[in-house]
């Protein structure tokens, strides 16, 4: 392999450090490290912190959540009551029984589809290309596809919210891919074809680990989306499948009428840890792999 | 896909003993085995069932008077259409999905370009502020709706902080305004996802050559000028994929506007997707269809040209 086609450099850190515009500005030098902390410490933090005291507190003190730091901490009580009311352990699973096969079926469909799509050329291949990525202006019909899944019996099914899930990112999948596909040049696929290799095994030998950066991203972006889903979850399995969101919706429309803002909390709290414990273990990879792969 | 890039003769230099093969002349029928039909196959069955037909039924069952009334689904012409736009529902609608989706690409565009100049040394301190900013993107919309729901409430955090700056009791209803409150939902969606709008300002912002900026500093311009007249016009790329992600992502808006206002007060922002979730909970599914369908067709009337415009200013470049 001569060529390997990536991503253009690794924006992690220049060698030498980048210099930027306000360099000759001695005091903002000094300054904009202060703004920075500053900026977090009035922007970010305030509503994150309101929910981490409020999932501490008691009903009374929650009642009108504010900043002040519980009187006394209670979290693994109301743990332990969202646990059971917010039925957390199903919903955990239903979003990973959900999420994960959607992710590996949008992934393995959208990158086989690009590689044809990319290499192939003329009229009928532009059009289908044009089809594919549609789907990432137009919004699904969330209407109608209750009616098609009852139709097909699939409707509260999981295999029918992965089916929907997919069908919503297939386009974004292809868009990258297929622009991806484009810079990886004929002659890396051509030595292994001269060798003797069909095209599953060109494909799974010689594109799919090149496409590894490149489909990264796309999966960190699409797990928040599939994972973080209420409104299309709603349609197709509210009421027959538990999964995070939807149940912090059952929680907090039931806690607000009763005024439970501190279960409410402690399941915002809940709900939010597994992917923010993944995001900031992994943070300078997802970070790194957002910023080189969504501009080229 | 250009032909250049098709016709480029294949002479690794190991394999010049054998015959050349061209793939576009007469090794197009291999060519085409080389990357076989059937590859699209699973994606455009699952896109076919799942994406096409949906929304074709869209076209169809707005048409008719389906509800969970009754059980036999009847044609009756543009009546849908026609009671939404009578009742004003339909120009409501869509006048709040519109004004929010323009507020929505504003905010998230500044906020996150501000971040992105605040934060464009990679410093410890900056690498830092960038997670913190990132942690809503990775929340679930949902909760940060609630979140700022306790947040806004009329003697809530906000109103208690800023009563003990000014000194005086303050108690803005932030969320009970039938004026202001979409204004401030949609802050709320900026403060979501400014984060990621960051993220890809500052990729943009990296890939400026340090020349043009070295050149620019030689000529003795101002930061203000170098960013006006250098910088901006050359984050052109990240511009437009944030403003046409920012656009799409709020006009299929749901969950922030759902768990702060639910769509109140008095339906001033009830966006298309909320109308839609309320009807079909009350069994009105014909008339959930056609709101989506005015979704789909607003969104295809508005999105296409957006993203031209926006292409067509990279060009100029």
């Amino acid at each position: 392999m001569t060529t390997t086609a990536r991503t253009p450099a690794p924006t992690g850190g220049t060698p030498t450090t980048r210099r930027g515009l306000n360099d000759h500005h001695g005091p903002w030098r000094r300054l904009q490290p202060f703004v920075a902390i500053l900026a977090v410490v009035l922007v970010i933090a305030p509503p994150l912190w309101i929910a981490v005291v409020t999932a501490g507190k008691t009903q009374a003190e929650a009642l009108n959540p504010d900043l002040t730091l519980p009187s006394r901490w209670q979290l693994w009580e109301n743990v332990a009551a969202v646990w059971e009311q917010g039925r957390l352990p199903s919903a955990f699973l239903g979003s990973l029984l959900i999420m994960v096969p959607a992710v590996l079926a949008v992934l393995t469909l959208g990158s086989l589809a690009s590689w044809v799509l990319a290499r192939r050329s003329g009229r009928a291949v532009a059009v289908l290309y044009a089809l594919a990525i549609s789907g990432i202006v137009l919004p699904p019909a969330v209407v109608t596809i209750v009616l098609l899944l009852r139709q097909l019996g699939l409707a509260g099914t999981a295999i029918g919210m992965i089916g929907v899930y997919t069908g919503m990112y297939l386009s974004t999948v292809i868009f990258f891919v297929t622009g991806f596909v484009r810079t990886i040049p004929h002659e890396l696929e051509e030595a292994a074809r001269v060798d003797g290799a069909s095209p599953v095994r060109v494909f799974g030998t010689i594109i799919l680990p090149l496409l590894v950066p490149t489909i990264a991203t796309a999966t960190i972006l699409i797990c928040l989306y599939i994972w973080n889903d209420v409104f299309y979850a709603f349609f197709v399995v509210g009421g027959r499948l538990d999964t995070l969101p939807l149940n912090l919706f059952q929680v907090a429309s039931a806690g607000l009428y009763l005024n439970n803002w501190h279960l409410i909390f402690t399941y915002v709290v809940l709900m939010s840890l597994p992917l923010l414990v993944v995001f900031i273990v992994a943070q300078r990879k997802i970070i790194s792999g957002i910023t080189s792969g969504a501009v080229k | 896909m250009s032909a250049s890039v098709q016709e480029r003769p294949v002479i690794p230099p190991s394999a010049t003993a054998r015959p050349t093969r061209r793939p576009g002349a007469g090794g197009s029928r291999r060519a085409r085995g080389n990357h076989p039909l059937w590859f699209l196959v699973p994606a455009f069955a699952v896109l076919a069932v799942f994406f096409f037909l949906p929304t074709l039924f869209n076209f169809i069952y707005a048409l008719t008077d389906w509800s969970s009334f009754k059980s036999e689904i009847a044609f009756v012409g543009t009546q849908n259409f026609a009671d939404l736009i009578s009742s004003g529902t339909l120009l409501a609608s869509l006048r709040i999905t519109i004004v929010y989706a323009v507020l929505v690409a504003v905010f998230q565009n500044v906020f996150g370009l501000l971040l992105a100049l605040l934060l464009e040394r990679d410093t410890r301190v900056n690498r830092f502020a960038r997670v913190m900013f990132f942690v809503p993107v990775v929340m679930s919309a949902l909760a940060v709706g609630y979140i700022f729901q306790a947040f806004l409430k009329p003697d809530g955090a906000l109103n208690g902080v800023l009563s003990a700056v000014f000194g005086t009791t303050i108690s803005i209803p932030w969320l009970g305004s039938t004026t202001w409150t979409l204004v401030v939902v949609a802050v709320i969606h900026a403060w979501k996802w400014m984060g990621l709008s960051m993220l890809i300002y500052l990729a943009g912002l990296k890939t400026i050559s340090e020349d043009v900026l070295e050149a620019a500093r030689l000529d003795g311009s101002s930061a203000w000028r170098t960013f006006r007249d250098i910088r901006f016009p050359l984050l052109a790329p990240a511009v437009t994929f944030n403003v046409a992600t920012a656009l799409l992502g709020s006009m299929n808006g749901f969950d922030i506007v759902q768990a702060t206002t639910g769509g109140g007060p008095a339906r001033t922002t009830e966006l298309l997707n909320i109308f839609i979730f309320r009807t079909f909970g009350q069994g009105l599914f014909a008339q959930a269809t056609t709101m989506s369908l005015v979704l789909f067709l607003v969104v295809m009337v508005l999105a296409f040209p957006v993203i031209r415009t926006l292409r067509k200013r990279e060009d100029v470049l």
